[in-house]
């Protein structure tokens, strides 16, 4: 590895009303070096990463760039330095192709010659094992596809810094493993990498060296390779929260939910159709469906809670047909769903905790006669911040006004006092910070064990491993065989993942 | 073979101001921006240009003092619904009312006086072409430029740089500014295309199709180019099909009047909107290829990060 300092910041504070995000940061970054930035979610990574690309400036600090001091005051700015970036939620257009997509991000006298252009993508692409067509239009493409394209547009600007966002989070085990040969080519060649993410293992794997963050501070520096993943956990999280959950093994009693032969078609050009779905759950157990985003698991959910009415096949539940029931009376049933936007969809922003309670438990004694009982309401409510922790100003503070983490478990506990016999829950810790992670966890175990069933949509494989005693693989609106996890290798579902599997008729191996 | 000439062409000149303000409305609303203020717009487009005609005795001064009015007026809006990240459809509105109220006010002394509107100039050789001739290249100047100003939009839009922009930055200012995309420039530039097209379709109200000045006297058209914007998809060639739609439905019912159709006036008044919003909702049938062409961030205020 050369020395040459490529990148070195210096004391970087940034501010944000009620919050320092950045508060004195340090950070070197040398030539040819793939650097990971580690950090819990609101740790400060993203502010750093948008101090460096130009999309906010510091409060205070320095940064210097090839050792020459620069203020970089625009996005475009940093491009053209040799800054380039790929954001975890892709600044891609969807409704342009990729070559149109990289023109724009070129000068105009680089983009007008369209046939060079495609040409230039297309070699450059297929030199580092990306191969990507010029001319389809960015909405057919993959998830791991579309980052290809931002990444072959930061190469395309010969990039001498590329900032990967989280980049693995949205891939499969196989696609991953080939994002990361990409890498290591492009560092043997003298292209710097800052990498954030907060998956210690691949961080260990690729990286020289890493930079912890915690609460806006630097809490440590290290060789990722010469330590455990448990020493950087501690640097991240510090020292008085639980790291993971303790999940004692499951025992599943009778069949409650039946699946078979689900089939929905999407009017949206751009969603996902449901084919052939079928499952089946017990009581008592967790089955986790992986897969990489969009690939049918917010259909599966919306079928399952009755928002969206399934074309053709069955869903039973306890013996009684469901497919034909609305939402509410699905809820009657006792089924109970966290959908993956905690804003919006599990929740109601602008209203206090304690009429966000009503929306879905409203069937728990909280409406007689049609006329709200606020004293219940607010019990509720305040039973579900006390049971499971939640940090807030009492049941009358908003949805929106709370943390992540905070919200989800206020969510999780909506559904979970109300007893339900089935819950559906997606991406129940995306965003969620360790401790508040380990607390949900812990909910859905202890749900299980009072002989709920439980589907856990899931991208992090992690928790899937850790929670479920079945999983299985949703790709392209097609479901996998659910396997036992203790004999499912992650290169298995990894395939799965890909789409590598028959059809899910025969898809009940007994756990 | 004769009436079928005469009525196309009259077609043609009736369909024209609502092509010209709905091509302006389609370049602004690509930016992701809605301007709800077309109607009033377009009031004081044709008041503009028809006081500055009359007074300077030049067509031509009538119409660029048109396409200015227009341009000022989307100017005030886009300071409020682009600079200060107001709610467009209340901006929107404020100015259609503004609009409408300022033309009355200034036209006041005007009503009733009339000048000599743009007549009528045939190209040579292709204006001889049997019934295309005399409807497409037998018509008033303003006319072929809105043709060639539908052709430059088109053109744009698909294969020029700058369209390429626009329709990023009308899919997701976000995205845009994170590539460095100057969003707020973009979405200016959008506004007052917009509102110079609106101004122009105003002055081709007052100056040729009807040359004199009443208040209101767009009639509702500002409002009937919104919906023909997004009935059309936010495609160029559908705008052109539903505009000249809407001119031969407004020409049909004077035609059916003429030949002594006995039914209510207002009844038949209306046939035009109907048939146009009708007939685009059925074209605007298939959810994949429009998805393609809405700008998705439409109607949503756009501030750069701080």
């Amino acid at each position: 590895m050369t020395a040459a300092l490529r990148l070195k910041l210096e004391n970087i504070v940034k501010e944000y009303p009620g919050c320092r995000a950045n508060d004195g940061i340090d950070l070197t970054v040398e030539a040819g070096e793939i650097h990971a930035l580690l950090g819990e979610n609101g740790a400060g990574k993203s502010t750093l990463m948008k101090v460096i690309y130009g999309v906010v400036q510091p409060d205070e600090g320095r940064m210097l760039w090839n050792g020459h001091e620069v203020r970089v005051s625009s996005p475009a700015q940093a491009r053209s330095m040799g800054i380039g970036m790929v954001f975890q939620h892709f600044s891609l257009f969807e409704t342009l192709t990729v070559a149109e997509n990289i023109a724009l991000s070129l000068p105009p006298f680089e983009a007008r010659d369209r046939k060079r252009l495609d040409e230039r993508i297309r070699e450059v692409s297929e030199r580092y094992g990306m191969a990507l067509d010029p001319r389809r239009y960015v909405s057919t493409l993959s998830v791991g596809e579309r980052q290809r394209v931002e990444i072959v547009r930061c190469l395309i600007q010969e990039s001498t810094l590329l900032i990967l966002d989280e980049p693995t989070s949205v891939l499969t085990p196989q696609e991953v493993s080939s994002l990361f040969a990409t890498l290591r080519q492009l560092a043997s060649e003298g292209c710097s990498i800052l990498f954030i993410s907060h998956k210690l293992e691949e961080v260990r794997n690729l990286c020289h060296n890493a930079t912890v963050l915690r609460q806006g501070r630097v809490s440590g520096d290290c060789r990722p390779a010469e330590v455990s993943a448990n020493d950087i956990a501690r640097l991240m999280v510090g020292n008085d929260t639980p790291i993971s959950t303790q999940v004692p093994a499951a025992e599943p009693g009778e069949v409650l939910l039946n699946v078979s032969a689900l089939e929905w078609k999407s009017n949206d050009p751009f969603g996902t159709s449901l084919k052939k779905v079928a499952l089946e759950l017990r009581k008592g157990e967790i089955v986790g469906i992986a897969g990489v985003a969009g690939n049918g698991q917010d259909e599966l959910l919306k079928a399952l809670s009755g928002e969206i009415l399934v074309d053709t096949g069955r869903i039973s539940l306890g013996g009684e047909n469901i497919e034909n029931l609305a939402p509410d009376q699905r809820r009657d049933l006792g089924v109970a769903i966290v959908p993956e936007e905690r804003l919006g969809r599990g929740a109601v922003p602008d209203m206090t905790l304690a009429d966000n309670a009503l929306l879905t438990a409203s069937g728990q004694g909280l409406v007689e006669r049609g006329l709200i009982r606020f004293g219940r309401v607010r019990e509720f409510s305040r039973e579900v911040i006390r049971r499971f922790g939640v940090r807030c100003n009492g049941e009358n503070s908003t949805a929106g006004s709370l943390s992540g983490g905070n919200l989800q478990k206020y969510i999780i506990g909506r559904e979970a006092l109300q007893n339900p016999r089935l819950l559906v829950a997606s991406h129940p810790t995306w965003g969620v910070d360790v401790g508040s992670a380990v607390a949900i966890h812990e909910a859905l175990v202890q749900l299980r064990d009072e002989g709920a069933a439980i589907v856990l949509i899931s991208e992090d494989l992690d928790e899937l491993y850790q929670l479920c005693n079945r999983l299985g693989a949703l790709c392209d609106g097609r479901l996998s065989p659910l396997a036992p996890t203790s004999e499912l290798s992650i290169e298995q579902l990894g395939q799965w993942m890909a789409g590598e599997f028959e059809s899910a008729e025969v898809s009940d191996v007994a756990a | 073979m004769e009436l079928l000439t005469n009525v196309l062409a009259a077609t043609v000149v009736a369909g024209t101001p609502l092509l010209l303000v709905a091509l302006g409305e389609l370049i602004c609303e690509r930016s992701g921006v809605l301007n709800l203020g077309q109607e009033g717009m377009m009031l004081m487009g044709a008041v503009a240009g028809f006081v500055a005609a009359l007074t300077s005795g030049s067509l031509v001064v009538g119409v660029a003092a048109a396409v200015l009015a227009g341009i000022g007026m989307s100017l005030l809006f886009a300071f409020m619904a682009v600079s200060l990240a107001a709610n467009q459809y209340a901006a929107g509105l404020a100015l259609t009312i503004f609009g409408t109220g300022l033309s009355a006010f200034l036209g006041a002394g005007f009503v009733g006086q009339s000048i000599d509107g743009f007549t009528r100039v045939a190209i040579p050789f292709l204006s001889d072409i049997p019934v295309l001739g005399r409807v497409l290249f037998d018509q008033d100047p303003l006319v072929y430029l809105s043709l060639i100003i539908f052709a430059g939009v088109a053109i744009f839009l698909r294969h020029t740089r700058g369209g390429l922009l626009l329709r990023a930055v009308g899919e997701d200012p976000e995205a845009a500014n994170a590539n460095g995309l100057k969003v707020l420039v973009v979405r200016y530039l959008a506004v007052a295309f917009g509102g110079g097209m609106a101004g122009l379709a105003g002055a081709y109200l007052s100056l040729a199709y009807t040359p004199l000045w009443t208040e209101n006297m767009t009639a509702g058209r500002g409002w009937i180019a919104l919906a023909l914007v997004v009935f059309a998809t936010w495609r160029p060639e559908r705008v052109v099909l539903g505009a000249y739609l809407f001119g031969a439905a407004s020409i049909l019912h004077l035609v059916l009047q003429g030949l002594g159709w006995k039914s209510s006036t207002e009844l038949l008044a209306m046939l035009p909107y109907v048939v146009t919003i009708l007939m685009l909702i059925l074209l605007s049938w298939n959810p994949a290829r429009t998805r393609l062409n809405t700008p998705l961030s439409l109607g949503q205020p756009y501030r750069p990060g701080r």
